[in-house]
């Protein structure tokens, strides 16, 4: 077991398993939101238009000499601000929600490329945000990532029972004197936050695989949302740790491993759910 | 049964862009009343319902619920959405559906009281289901979910109870027990139920409510004898015309002369 010996020996190993772990549990919480309102599409606008602020923050860091700005920075401003715009349009005008969300994810992901192809040294940027690069993280991200985690939790779980009126009765949550619509845009800045927490771990395009798998996985085991919750978070945990350790001896991509992993489990489960289920179908 | 209105609507004037739905309807129904609103579809039911909750607003005319303008009427009402809306597969308990009715009194951030608990249970009490308050509402049977939403609708102690299409799809004789629940309830609160149906209705129903499209008659108090002969019989003319052919309107509106 290298992976062990190693993990006790090299400081970056242990900061990627604690940047698994800490992202798990803001994705088993808001991952489990996303799964029951079913915006997974609207989730996946903002984790592509996060590129434009990777982008941008990396230029402006590497060409402008800006060194605070870092790229978690950028992709914050960027996922909010597209949670936001997608969040008030879906609000407003329901026909056209999907063909809005089509276009502010393929923007954002534009300006992303055109930003980071004017920063010298691009491919390997592009490719780590595009895959992720958990064993890159540095202590200053660990830290960025561990507030923005306990931010996440914070509000995900301190509004539990205003969210859960939200997503399984809106109209009734509204007549109760629920301020449906702030909380229905405070569940997409929270899925924003949780995606830049998730973009370390596997990267942009496999982000929404992380958010919804380990839900899909605990779903067919709980009852109730917290139930769902508890389970998801221990299953992406198990999930981000057991890709890393698969990953780490043959050094393959990490982020791949892990939903790779994640996508196998997901359809183990369905199968033994739809096993179980037989008999009653064909009787 | 005192002579309070609960709800009051004198010229009412509705429309969709161009499309109207009330031009200058009137509607009284008395605190204590068990009322039906009757009509096709299309007929502007729902809109009825929208109106009174305040979540569409008249061109003109005067809307009173429980004396108050329809908004701020709300947490005096118990509203029942028709259910078809609602996710069936969304991890829930039975418990947790309840107390979402609690959510106005609730404290803003924090958890649930044990005040919202007792209450929870009372109100399940009352649709007889307290028995199955940690059951998964996935698992229901449709007519115990349409009782938990009741009970959500309970669980905030309305008075006035507004259900939109409680029985749709029921097997009848379930239908007939969830409308003897509702004459219990009937005791202590108003209750208005939208159906599109007549049959289980005129049973039940002290007023009947007929909405279709401009018109809306309200006989009020006790129905007369050749009233609930009426309601009976154009429930008759429909059966039949749905066997036959497409209803029209205007024999619909038979219901409501």
């Amino acid at each position: 077991m290298t992976f062990l010996a190693d993990v006790a020996q090299y400081p970056f190993l242990q900061y990627a398993l604690l940047t698994g772990l800490l992202a798990s549990v803001a994705c088993g919480i808001v991952g489990t939101y996303v799964v029951t309102r079913r915006i997974t599409y609207l989730a996946g606008g903002i984790a592509h238009s996060v590129l434009g602020g990777l982008g941008v923050a990396r230029y402006l860091q590497k060409v402008h000499g800006w060194e605070w700005f870092h790229p978690y920075l950028g992709a914050l401003i960027a996922g909010l601000l597209a949670a936001l715009i997608i969040g008030v349009i879906s609000l407003r005008a329901k026909q056209r929600e999907d063909t809005a969300i089509g276009a502010l994810w393929a923007l954002g992901m534009a300006v992303g490329i055109l930003f980071i192809a004017r920063t010298p040294g691009y491919d390997q940027d592009l490719m780590s945000y595009l895959f992720g690069n958990i064993l890159m993280v540095s202590p200053r991200e660990l830290w960025l990532i561990a507030a923005l985690d306990v931010l996440v939790v914070a509000v995900g779980l301190g509004f539990y029972n205003h969210f859960i009126a939200i997503i399984f009765d809106r109209e009734f949550a509204r007549l109760r004197g629920v301020p449906v619509d702030f909380f229905y845009l405070l569940l997409l800045c929270l899925t924003a936050v949780t995606v830049v927490l998730l973009v370390s771990v596997v990267g942009i395009i496999l982000v929404i695989a992380l958010l919804t798998l380990p839900v899909a996985i605990a779903g067919a085991f709980t009852r109730t949302l917290a139930q769902t919750m508890a389970l998801a978070t221990v299953t992406s945990m198990a999930l981000t740790t057991g890709g890393l350790a698969v990953s780490y001896g043959p050094d393959l991509p990490a982020g791949a491993t892990i939903i790779v992993l994640a996508g196998v489990t997901y359809l183990l489960v369905v199968a033994l759910q739809a096993r179980r289920r037989a008999p009653s179908v064909t009787n | 049964m005192t002579t309070t209105p609960a709800i009051v609507v004198e010229n009412l004037h509705f429309a969709y862009n161009d499309d109207a739905v009330f031009t200058g309807a009137h509607l009284a129904v008395h605190e204590g009343d068990f009322a039906g609103v009757v009509g096709p579809n299309g007929g502007g039911k729902t809109t009825l319902l929208k109106l009174l909750l305040g979540l569409l607003q008249p061109q003109q005319g005067v809307i009173r619920v429980l004396g108050q303008e329809p908004g701020a009427a709300r947490q005096a009402i118990g509203y029942m959405p028709q259910s078809v809306d609602l996710d069936p597969a969304f991890p829930i308990t039975v418990r947790d559906v309840v107390m979402t009715g609690c959510l106005s009194q609730h404290r803003w951030f924090g958890r649930y009281t044990a005040a919202n608990r007792a209450a929870a249970i009372d109100a399940l009490r009352d649709v007889k289901l307290a028995e199955l308050a940690d059951r998964s509402f996935a698992n229901l049977s449709g007519g115990q979910r349409r009782r938990v939403l009741i009970a959500r609708a309970l669980v905030a102690k309305p008075r006035l109870l507004l259900l939109d299409e409680p029985t749709a799809n029921l097997d009848p004789g379930v239908e007939q027990s969830f409308y003897e629940m509702l004459k219990r309830l009937n005791e202590r609160l108003t209750v208005v139920v939208v159906s599109h149906d007549l049959s289980f209705v005129s049973e039940y129903v002290r007023s009947a409510i007929c909405v279709n499209r401009n018109v809306v008659v309200h006989p009020t108090g006790e129905l007369p004898p050749e009233m609930i002969g009426s309601l009976m019989g154009a429930r008759q003319r429909i059966v039949r015309h749905d066997h036959i052919d497409s209803s029209t309107g205007d024999d619909e509106e038979g219901c409501c002369q």
